[in-house]
């Protein structure tokens, strides 16, 4: 589904602000593959994201999704094609519009000067009661006016509506109540599965990346570091993931928040 | 003031108004829904003004609307590719397209300051020569305006919510979002401005053609006076849908025009505080709110400073 590879990125080359954000990375995904990424602080793992949703374009090496090349592709070109949450919630809708508003936006159903039609209200009506918030009876009042956890999981319900070929997840939970950030994930999860989608879910919470998915990387320093799937993940502990990172690297995890979480 | 004096003003206000209105609605397009102020509006609503008067002077009245609101677009687009595609400020390349506007302006009026229609057919003779006879005779302007007014905002409100409406509204509403859609920001700027600046061009051409001449300083200040008319309008009719909105626009511009007029009539003012009227309304309307914000900080300071005072602390 996604074949990475070899791609670099310095950022502020030749300046004493230089930074080799990405180095010689590569990875391959399979259709239905949920991984999930942790790392260092810094380590680049929302650099790697930002690459393949063409924030910028990589130094070095290709990136093919689901057979095209979309190392050249502007990042609107391949946002149809990959779905994006933020862990900021605010990020991914226009509070000054309607639920529905923002649901056509993301449906994008028909041409550009389609109007909304009783049938797309109908299916986001039908779509916005699976998250079981009540927002299908709010769906004409403005985003603005609904939580953080309200607004991420109506996020990822537009970046879901038209199943992408490939979901990235960026600390989608981080900045929302537990409560809220467990029912956002149970989502995830059960939305994923429903539409097989490729899914890359950065975390820091290590228990959470053992548990969610198939696979599990590590990332460090602008490279993958560890990839654990299948049944050597299956028996895998949060201390067993901590050496294993220590012995690819030859230094300790270094992300507060990651030891600041159980 | 007798009632018939006051009809008067009414009357003028209602035209002055609605004409000025097609103006506040492209800003409504621009200013509130893309959240770029366009300062290129005074020098397009002068080229509106221009192109119209050469084209009704030739003796084609109704080739004039076209005409003017081709122009408009034409302004739009140069206003929108400077800030899109040569990463050069938006208000600053208002300010470009607005100051080059002057020197096409001229131009367009064959190197004269002004042209004269007292001798051309305009829209507005056209229609009054239509309604001669019925009761409407000698409303022309005013039905010209309102026909032109109710034709901006049902486009407006059938334009805004489809598609490409809701992502010019994505687009003012929250960039973040619309950079990691697939939404073209570059593509829905510049649709955006070259549909607002066709209705500043629109409101040109009509306002040359019913005070039958235009000149070069006819837009001058027309960008803080559509401003001010927007938000009161927003004040007004802020909140509901875009067809309420877009209808608040109008009635803020008629609000703004009423109360000038009134205040002209009754003496109050001198006819050339318009423009500093303008100013004022559209600098408090928008540093209240934040004042608004502030507020509390400062009482605070003030209180916390007295108290200090009060035990004798410095």
């Amino acid at each position: 589904m996604l074949n990475i590879t070899h791609i670099s990125k310095t950022f502020n080359p030749g300046t004493v602000n230089e930074k080799k954000a990405i180095t010689d990375l590569s990875l391959h995904l399979a259709p239905g593959d949920f991984v999930t990424i942790i790392g260092s602080n810094g380590a680049g793992k929302s650099t790697l994201f930002n690459a393949v949703c063409g924030d910028f374009l990589t130094d070095q090496g290709s990136i093919v999704l689901n057979g095209q090349d979309i190392t050249f592709m502007p990042a609107f070109k391949r946002a149809k094609h990959i779905g994006r949450l933020f862990q900021d919630p605010m990020r991914g809708s226009a509070p000054g519009m309607t639920i529905e508003e923002n649901l056509a936006l993301a449906a994008g159903s028909g041409g550009w000067f389609s109007h909304m039609s009783q049938k797309d209200k109908k299916r986001f009506r039908d779509r916005l009661a699976l998250l079981d918030m009540g927002l299908e009876d709010r769906m004409r009042q403005p985003v603005g006016l609904l939580s953080g956890g309200q607004r991420q999981a109506l996020t990822l319900l537009m970046a879901t509506m038209n199943p992408p070929w490939l979901l990235l997840l960026d600390e989608h939970t981080a900045a929302l109540d537990p409560g809220t950030a467990e029912k956002v994930l149970k989502l995830t999860r059960d939305i994923v599965a429903e539409h097989h989608i490729t899914t890359m879910m950065v975390t820091h919470n290590m228990k959470q990346a053992l548990e969610l998915g198939n696979r599990t990387l590590m990332m460090a320093e602008g490279n993958v570091v560890l990839d654990v799937s299948g049944k050597e993940r299956a028996g895998m502990t949060v201390d067993d993931l901590l050496r294993r990172f220590k012995a690819g690297t030859g230094k300790d995890l270094d992300n507060d928040r990651i030891l600041l979480s159980e | 003031m007798d009632l018939s004096a006051l009809l008067t003003v009414g009357q003028t206000a209602l035209e002055l108004g609605l004409i000025c209105s097609l103006t506040v609605l492209a800003l409504f397009l621009s200013y509130s829904m893309l959240n770029v102020c366009d300062l290129s509006t005074d020098g397009c609503f002068t080229l509106g003004a221009a192109v119209g008067a050469v084209v009704a002077a030739a003796g084609h009245p109704l080739l004039s609307i076209p005409a003017a609101m081709l122009a408009g677009v034409c302004s739009g687009l140069v206003t929108a590719l400077l800030q899109t595609k040569f990463g050069i400020n938006s208000l600053l390349s208002g300010i470009i397209v607005n100051t080059g506007l002057y020197s096409v302006n001229i131009a367009v009026m064959a190197g004269s300051a002004q042209i004269n229609l007292n001798k051309a057919d305009t829209v507005f003779t056209m229609v009054k020569d239509l309604l001669a006879g019925t009761p409407l005779a000698g409303q022309s302007t005013t039905v010209v305006a309102a026909v032109a007014v109710i034709l901006t905002v049902a486009f407006l409100t059938l334009f805004l919510n489809t598609r490409l409406g809701l992502a010019i509204r994505a687009t003012g509403n929250n960039p973040d979002m619309v950079r990691s859609s697939s939404i073209n920001p570059v593509f829905t700027t510049i649709v955006g401005l070259c549909v607002a600046n066709a209705f500043t061009g629109l409101s040109g051409c009509l306002m040359a053609q019913s005070q039958k001449m235009a000149e070069i300083n006819i837009g001058g200040g027309m960008v803080t006076i559509a401003l001010a008319s927007l938000l009161i309008g927003s004040t007004l009719m802020g909140r509901g849908g875009i067809f309420t909105r877009a209808v608040g626009m109008v009635v803020g511009a008629f609000i703004f025009r009423l109360v000038y007029a009134v205040a002209l009539r009754l003496d109050v003012l001198p006819a050339f505080m318009l423009k500093l009227i303008s100013s004022v309304i559209v600098a408090l309307a928008i540093a209240l709110p934040y004042l608004k914000e502030q507020w509390p900080t400062v009482s605070r300071r003030l209180s916390y400073k007295k108290a200090a005072a009060g035990r004798g602390g410095n």
